[in-house]
């Protein structure tokens, strides 16, 4: 638990994540090679990101 | 009540209307589109066809009239609709054939043919492959236009669905860390957890893959909308005339598109009558090579009779917005790591769909409105609703 947190705290990380994920959309529309990399990395981001806050936090 | 928590209930209100409504849906479209991100490898998997001939680098292609005449040597009385060049096999081409030119193209008989021998290679039945009967669930539910349009209007409601999501996310988060899972709490909040975590990493993926699923449900429109206006403009002049007894060559209509658009490759060629052209036409329409202009397709149309270029334009901006928006929802434009990622996306997207209609059914059971439970964040550490 942290205290109050205020729109800009809250909102900070999502929109980070949606730019980086809007990118990955376009990058390999753009082009081959290079373009498709950086479209599977910015696209594999919010899987790798859901994975290690779940798995932080497992009860053992 | 302070205007925040009554606008945020308000909000709260939408989201699960609008979520509650096309839950089902989106279930089915989440699953059914899963093993569509795979089709053409299920296909391989599932179906042997007839390989073409091996071809080396250089190969000429065949004549394509002769390649038309074996092809239509095979499906004795049918006239071609379609002659379309396999985007992914540059061996094989597709000759679609129907009983009359008129006749609706959706029951057509697809024949298989060699791109550089001009010979007969197969006619798979598709309709009854899994692959087929996935991609009727998803694009209409065997309900024809009707279920297209019906997705698509659930669609629309995901998109508010997501919309609404984020609003309501910030109450919820008030009081945790971005990425916050409690694991040692009850389901109920862990799964809220699991939603909100979700479902606010994915939202820009979820909002592009449901907006453009969206444009698609409307592709038959769109293509009569452009039959009706560029098209229409394009023949005007031919308005009157009926399909000529006898066309010209068809590779030679190839050929002058080819010399018409330079720089792009033939991607499928419209009968004159069909859908996709007038009666009085060879509509070929090319594409560019890279993955954006691959998409992008620009028709030349050849006078059937003399074989000569009528006019070529390219697309207008509703059809181009229509096949820029194609990728985007199918995920099939970066290789096979990105179908694996888009798979994932689409298997948390359930995941959201699940852990959503978890969440209002134990706040159903437990007596709190929904609304209440959204605009005040506190809620969630209810006893009633926690234990």
């Amino acid at each position: 638990m942290v205290a109050h947190r205020s729109l800009t705290q809250i909102f900070a990380a999502p929109l980070a994540i949606a730019i980086v994920s809007t990118v990955g959309l376009i990058s390999a529309l753009v082009g081959d090679g290079w373009w498709d990399a950086v479209s599977w990395a910015a696209l594999g981001l919010p899987v790798l990101l859901y994975l290690a806050f779940i798995w932080r936090r497992r009860p053992n | 009540m302070t205007a925040t928590t009554k606008s945020l209930r308000r909000w709260g209100a939408v989201h699960k209307w609008t979520s509650l409504i096309c839950t089902l849906f989106m279930l089915l479209l989440c699953i059914t589109g899963l093993p569509l991100i795979f089709h053409d490898e299920i296909d391989d998997l599932l179906h042997n066809q007839v390989k073409p001939a091996e071809a080396p680098s250089g190969t000429p292609p065949a004549n394509l009239d002769h390649l038309l005449a074996n092809a239509l040597a095979q499906a004795p009385g049918k006239v071609p609709h379609f002659l379309i060049w396999d985007r992914d096999e540059p061996g094989a081409i597709w000759v679609s054939v129907g009983p009359s030119i008129d006749a609706n193209p959706v029951d057509n008989l697809l024949i298989r043919m060699d791109t550089h021998t001009g010979a007969y290679l197969d006619s798979p039945d598709v309709t009854g492959r899994f692959t087929y009967i996935m991609l009727k669930l998803h694009t209409d539910m065997f309900a024809g236009l009707p279920g297209k349009l019906f997705l698509g209007l659930m669609g629309i409601l995901f998109c508010v669905a997501i919309i609404s999501g984020i609003v309501v996310y910030a109450p919820s988060m008030r009081k945790l860390r971005f990425g916050a899972y409690r694991a040692q709490r009850t389901r109920v909040v862990r799964w809220l957890d699991v939603h909100n975590l979700a479902g606010i990493l994915l939202v820009a993926w979820t909002l592009v893959v449901g907006f453009t699923g969206v444009i698609n449900t409307w592709a038959d429109l769109v293509l009569k909308m452009w039959q009706f206006g560029q098209l229409a403009e394009m023949t005007a002049q031919y308005k009157d005339r009926g399909v000529p007894s006898k066309l010209t060559s068809l590779n030679g209509a190839v050929e002058v598109a080819r010399h018409a658009v330079p720089g792009m490759t033939p991607s499928f060629v419209a009968f004159p009558g069909t859908l996709f052209s007038s009666k009085s036409h060879y509509a070929v329409f090319l594409h560019g090579d890279t993955p954006l202009t691959s998409r992008l397709l620009k028709p030349a149309l050849i006078d059937a009779e003399t074989g000569a270029l009528t006019d070529s334009r390219d697309m207008p901006w509703y059809v181009s917005t229509l096949y820029v928006s194609q990728p985007l929802h199918f995920g099939d434009y970066g290789g096979m790591p990105l179908k694996i990622v888009w798979a994932l996306l689409d298997i948390l997207t359930i995941f959201i769909l699940v852990t959503g209609v978890y969440l209002w059914m134990r706040r159903r059971k437990a007596g709190v409105s929904q609304e209440r439970a959204i605009a005040n964040a506190a809620s969630i550490d209810n006893p009633v609703l926690t234990s």
